[in-house]
């Protein structure tokens, strides 16, 4: 717990943003739809149990109003993209006729799935993000064309995969033949790029609850994704996430949907593991 | 934080042409971490300099600070110490050897070194994500430096 420093000479910088922000993770507790119980903190899972004791939910880091909504399916605006997204399940496309429907039957056949994604896939012999595995179904089982992997169509079914298993415990595997890409993962998120010279753990491992700036600092967890964020009120994915966050050290970024995103996702998925699943969460 | 393209063109300038009287970031003679000499050859302005520490286009300090004195700025982060007494704490040389390249002072510090222009890893086009290219500069130029160091200075508790 050493990390939820009380600094000094906070209170004077809190006192400027407008009373919204406090040292740390927010205590609070998610109940969704008033009937599932979120794991928002847990024990950090053993891998990482020398950078942090406990890990939070990005949830905890938002301010009283953004919580609120989260908790219910009727104000949660990326429900209505996840809606969206149910008609797509049902609808054919594609040279063969066939829509997700066909073969798996309705979308809570997809329950389990997001906690265990990015995943190793045997018959690919590659590690495979959600969005990978979708792109996949589609141009070689549907013979349809495949989605932006950034895009609104594609998170919006993403989202719908995640909603179904809200609740249960991200739960992703970094051994055997996926170990390699998480290795790569870990690597890239200790490694500071850019002119800012910054890695991920400068921010979310090293200073989560603090104030940079106007934003308050999580710990970068992304058990809530797609997030559909206030901002830009869409939803939005991992990896346009680690997109801009690298951005803002001044470097070059790496690819959506490439490998290194890949890795990276596994690797911070883990951090993860033990959270429930909560996309789609509501993000500033 | 984009806007800095402009700041970005002009400091091009100045370090690829380089000034006269300026030394260059890869010249920087740091001892200890502090730099005796002036950077631009021309005395700071306080003024400029408190612009620069709250200005998000320019140094954006009070990203990471919080300053009493610009109490007029919202939003101060607190990733590292306030800044109030500063130039109590320190000598303009050890101010201006931590602006220029904090890390040389902070083993691994997470303060960025505003006066480096080598040694990044994928270094990018400033916000845009992109590569950079021959537009690379420092954060800061020699001058802006300069002003910064003059306004830590007047930082007394
Ligand atoms: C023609 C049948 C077919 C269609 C149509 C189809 N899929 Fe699949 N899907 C499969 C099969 C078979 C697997 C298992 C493949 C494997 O393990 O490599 C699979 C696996 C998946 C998985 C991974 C499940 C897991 O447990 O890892 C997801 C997610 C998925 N499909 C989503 C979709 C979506 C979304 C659509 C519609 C856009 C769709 N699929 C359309 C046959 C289909
Ligand atoms: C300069 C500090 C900084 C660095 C470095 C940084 N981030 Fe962030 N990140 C932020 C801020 C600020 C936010 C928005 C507030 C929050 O959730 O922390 C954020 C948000 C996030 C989120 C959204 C969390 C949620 O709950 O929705 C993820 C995921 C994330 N960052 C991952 C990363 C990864 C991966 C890296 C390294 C490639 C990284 N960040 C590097 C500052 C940073
Ligand atoms: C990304 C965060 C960050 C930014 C931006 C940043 N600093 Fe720092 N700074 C730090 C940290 C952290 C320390 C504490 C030293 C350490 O242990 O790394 C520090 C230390 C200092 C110190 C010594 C503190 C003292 O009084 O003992 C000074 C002076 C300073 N910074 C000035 C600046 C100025 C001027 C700027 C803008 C041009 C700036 N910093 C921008 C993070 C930052």
């Amino acid at each position: 717990m050493q990390k939820i420093k009380t600094v000094l000479g906070t209170c004077a910088a809190m006192a400027l943003t407008a009373g919204v922000a406090m040292a740390g993770p927010a205590e609070d507790k998610l109940i969704l739809n008033e009937e599932i119980e979120m794991v928002t903190v847990t024990t950090a899972p053993d891998h990482m149990s020398d950078a942090m004791d406990t890990i939070y939910s990005g949830w905890h880091f938002r301010g009283v109003e953004t919580r609120a909504m989260q908790s219910d399916d009727f104000d949660n605006p990326g429900m209505i993209a996840v809606e969206q997204a149910e008609d797509a399940w049902n609808t054919v496309d594609g040279s063969e006729g066939k829509s997700c429907a066909s073969c798996h039957d309705g979308s809570d056949s997809m329950a389990g799935v997001k906690p265990v994604y990015p995943k190793w896939s045997e018959a690919a012999g590659e590690v495979r993000t959600l969005e990978h595995q979708i792109n996949d179904c589609r141009e070689n089982r549907m013979g349809a064309e495949k989605w932006k992997y950034t895009g609104g169509t594609m998170q919006g079914m993403v989202a719908l995969i995640a909603s179904v298993s809200r609740g249960m415990p991200v739960n992703v595997a970094i051994d055997g033949p996926a170990q390699s890409m998480w290795e790569q993962g870990k690597e890239l998120y200790y490694t500071r790029t850019g002119q800012l010279e910054l890695s991920c753990a400068n921010c979310h491992e090293d200073n989560y609850g603090m104030m940079i700036r106007a934003d308050h600092l999580s710990q970068g967890q992304i058990n809530g994704f797609p997030v559909y964020r206030l901002k830009n009120t869409k939803l939005n994915s991992v990896h346009a996430r680690f997109k801009g966050c690298v951005r803002d050290t001044r470097a070059e970024t790496y690819k959506p949907g490439g490998q290194e995103f890949i890795a990276l996702e596994l690797y911070v998925t883990s951090r993860g593991n033990g959270l429930s699943v909560e996309g789609p969460s509501i993000r500033n | 934080m984009r806007t800095a393209l402009a700041a970005l063109a002009a400091l091009a300038l100045s370090t690829h042409a380089g000034l006269a009287g300026e030394v260059a970031p890869t010249d920087v003679n740091y001892m200890d971490g502090a730099v005796e000499m002036s950077l631009s050859g021309t005395a700071g302005d306080a003024t400029e300099g408190r612009s620069i520490v709250g200005s998000k286009k320019k140094g954006n300090c009070v990203a990471c600070h919080m300053v009493s004195d610009l109490a007029d700025v919202p939003f101060h982060g607190e990733i590292g110490p306030p800044l109030d007494g500063a130039g109590e704490r320190w000598t303009e040389a050890e101010l201006r050897g931590i602006v220029a390249n904090a890390k040389l002072t902070f083993e691994d510090s997470m303060m960025p070194s505003f006066y480096k222009t080598e040694g990044f890893i994928r270094p990018g086009k400033a916000y845009t994500g992109k590569a950079a290219d021959d537009t690379f500069g420092p954060l800061l130029t020699a001058q802006q430096i300069e002003d910064v160091v003059a306004y830590l200075v007047t930082l007394k508790e």
